[in-house]
């Protein structure tokens, strides 16, 4: 019983983040208390789940990506680009509380995290080339696009519609929640009630060989980084609502390392061919905890990136096989030939 | 006839040479020593962060940590000098020595533990980015008389320009670099390695160690980078060369080396770097364009460059088919 718990692919990513939580207990004992003020739920928890909301999202789109064996670079770009041209039509508009403008703004962002999803899928997919080089271009590019847009200036922007976006409650929650809940339902449902999720697991194990079997991987592969693009718009929107302005050059920095930090905490490997996301979601709750605790704890908050450092390494090292192997000592185990692909893979 | 796998790199130095030259056209002024040593003087660090880079990404394999490390080993000059009061001829090799040993750290969890190196060298990225901010989040401004005439040196050259003392550093790593690759087993193995790392393990060669060395190679390269880095800002900051991990691989992807490993060349890269050092210059010189403009055409650049290497490749295996 307790080995098919402990082999749970959800077992390590929970338990890091009940230590984590237990640990913030421990030295804020106040930390779990949620009270109704004015209406609206407050407490850390809350927080936490309403200041994960853009990295949630972003780590759910990468993890379709990382399964098909790709990865995406771009994201953080992409959620500067969205930003600001969805703060930059709201602030021309004349009546900024307007609800069509914030509608225009919110889709002509959307629209535009799409087409970068697109231009994505059609160089990994139908020029072939490989999944980091590809996003690198957007990745470098995109920046100086949100720039572009922006004009190197901070847009801010005064309207009540598009602040709910990303700091207005629904039902005593935040509503950004409520976003990802939306997001997470869909991208469970599409993947795991319909055959899309096989095809993107085949395609990650081996795409030659699924298009030999009849799937139409180039297909599956513009739908993920169409996916992708579209919650790192949606990110976008909610983190520039949140603040009521967008900033080219700094929104959604380094996003795009946290969102691979997520997916692979989250036990999906990157090599493709399997994936979690529930695994993702917990991932990406564990850094958003892991923030709030360096916070708490009054540490300068840079030192976060030596903790990730470790979170990374430590993560990655419980994924590897070969180091398992040396710490168990057990090097005659019989393997799986799904593990001895990946192994022979590197 | 040239040779295909010389077509990048041909590319390369023509399209520097073009831009150079509709630069000269167009502004006046351009067309001078002076901008052309400047071009060296500016990206020196670049350079020596690339070659290293070069070897890393002809290997197969990716470093992310570069950029990190440049601005650690600004904080820990800056440190060990004005708080420590070391002399910086003890400075110097040591924060060489923790570049390359940062990096052969590296390299031996890659190997030995079979992970990915991008995601090994984003851990160390993280690392090296956050020790920064442990030693001080503060800028430490360094007021040592070595440093301060490691910066100021001017060589005054024939042609009339004058380049500084780090642009003889950068010029020198990548002679170093360029014999490494060419005349020496490790950069055999190296290209072997790129070329296919289960071959190169059958034949026998040494591909733990190969391996270890590159991203100890790359380290004491990005290390390098930083010193040159130190002398060009004298100051140590953790927000130093944010983003320089880009640069460096767009300079090496620019220049001809293709990301699948086993083919590309130093001198490339330093095409690479120029060609991104005369855009910048370009833009500085116009005067109305922003600098938002480098990165997406450093960006258009990338996506010409890795087309051109995708076309190269299929043709080449079309007709090895044949």
């Amino acid at each position: 019983m307790w080995n098919r718990i402990s082999k749970h692919h959800l077992f390590w990513p929970l338990t890091v983040l009940a230590a984590l939580l237990l640990f913030n207990l421990v030295y804020k004992p106040g930390f779990f208390s949620v009270r109704i003020q004015g209406g609206h739920l407050y407490g850390s928890l809350i927080d936490i789940l309403n200041y994960g909301a853009p990295l949630i999202l972003v780590a759910i789109g990468m993890t379709l990506v990382i399964a098909t064996g790709g990865i995406d670079l771009s994201v953080g770009s992409i959620v500067a680009i969205s930003g600001a041209i969805a703060c930059l039509i709201v602030s021309r508009a004349s009546d900024q509380h307007s609800l069509s403008i914030v509608l225009t703004a919110v889709g002509v962002a959307l629209g535009l995290a799409i087409i970068c999803g697109l231009w994505n899928g059609i160089l990994v997919g139908g020029a072939g080339m490989q999944a980091i080089i590809a996003t690198l271009i957007l990745m470098v590019a995109g920046r100086g696009i949100a720039q572009l847009v922006t004009n190197g200036q901070i847009v801010t922007v005064t309207s009540n519609p598009y602040k709910y976006i990303g700091a207005g409650w629904l039902a005593m929650l935040p509503f950004s929640i409520f976003i990802v809940a939306a997001v997470l339902l869909a991208a469970a449902w599409l993947t795991r009630r319909t055959a899309l999720g096989l095809f993107i697991e085949s395609v990650g194990s081996n795409a030659t060989a699924s298009r030999l079997a009849g799937i139409r991987s180039r297909s599956v592969i513009f739908a993920v980084y169409i996916f992708c693009g579209l919650c790192a718009g949606l990110a976008g929107i909610i983190l520039s609502s949140n603040v009521s302005s967008a900033d080219g050059n700094n929104a959604g920095l380094w996003y795009e390392l946290d969102a691979i930090l997520a997916v692979v905490i989250g036990g999906t490997s990157l090599n493709g061919g399997r994936f979690y996301l529930s695994g993702t979601v917990v991932g990406a709750l564990i850094i958003q905890t892991l923030t709030t605790t360096i916070y708490m704890v009054g540490v300068p908050p840079e030192i976060t990136l030596v903790v990730k450092a470790f979170v990374v390494f430590t993560v990655c090292l419980i994924q590897s096989e070969k180091f398992r192997m040396a710490m168990t000592g057990k090097g005659k185990r019989r393997r799986a030939p799904a593990e001895r692909e990946v192994t022979q893979h590197g | 006839m040239v040779k295909r796998q010389y077509l990048p790199i041909l590319v390369t130095v023509a399209l520097f040479i073009l831009v150079f030259l509709a630069g000269s056209f167009r502004y006046t002024g351009f067309f001078s020593m002076q901008v052309l040593t400047n071009l060296l003087i500016d990206n020196a660090f670049l350079l020596i962060v690339a070659v290293g880079m070069t070897f890393v990404i002809v290997s197969g394999g990716i470093d992310l940590s570069v950029g990190s490390m440049v601005a650690l080993t600004t904080m820990l000059s800056a440190t060990l000098i004005e708080q420590l009061g070391w002399p910086p001829s003890l400075v110097i090799p040591c924060v060489l020595l923790f570049g390359a040993l940062f990096g052969l750290g590296m390299g031996a969890i890659i190997h030995y533990f079979n992970i990915q190196p991008f995601i090994v060298t984003l851990a160390g990225m993280f690392l090296a980015r956050g020790l920064c901010y442990v030693i001080s989040i503060n800028t430490i401004t360094i007021d040592n008389a070595f440093y301060k005439d490691m910066a100021m040196t001017k060589i005054q050259l024939p042609g009339g320009g004058f380049i500084s003392i780090s642009v003889i550093i950068a010029l020198a790593v990548v002679l170093l670099a360029i014999y490494l690759a060419h005349y020496t087993r490790f950069g055999r193995n190296t290209y072997a390695i790129g070329g296919s790392e289960q071959s190169s393990l059958l034949m026998g060669l040494p591909v733990a160690r190969t391996k270890m060395l590159v991203y100890a190679f790359s380290g004491f390269c990005s290390a390098l980078g930083g010193v040159v880095f130190t002398f060009y800002m004298l100051s140590g900051y953790g927000l130093h060369a944010v983003g320089l991990e880009l640069d460096a691989i767009a300079a090496v992807v620019i220049g001809g080396t293709l990301l699948t490993g086993g083919v590309g060349y130093v001198a490339g890269t330093v095409f690479g770097v120029l060609i991104q050092g005369v855009i910048q210059t370009i833009i500085n010189f116009e005067g109305t364009l922003s600098s938002w403009w480098t990165r997406i055409v450093i960006g258009i650049l990338l996506f010409v460059f890795i087309l051109l290497q995708r076309i190269i490749n299929v043709r080449a295996s079309k007709s090895r088919a044949v």
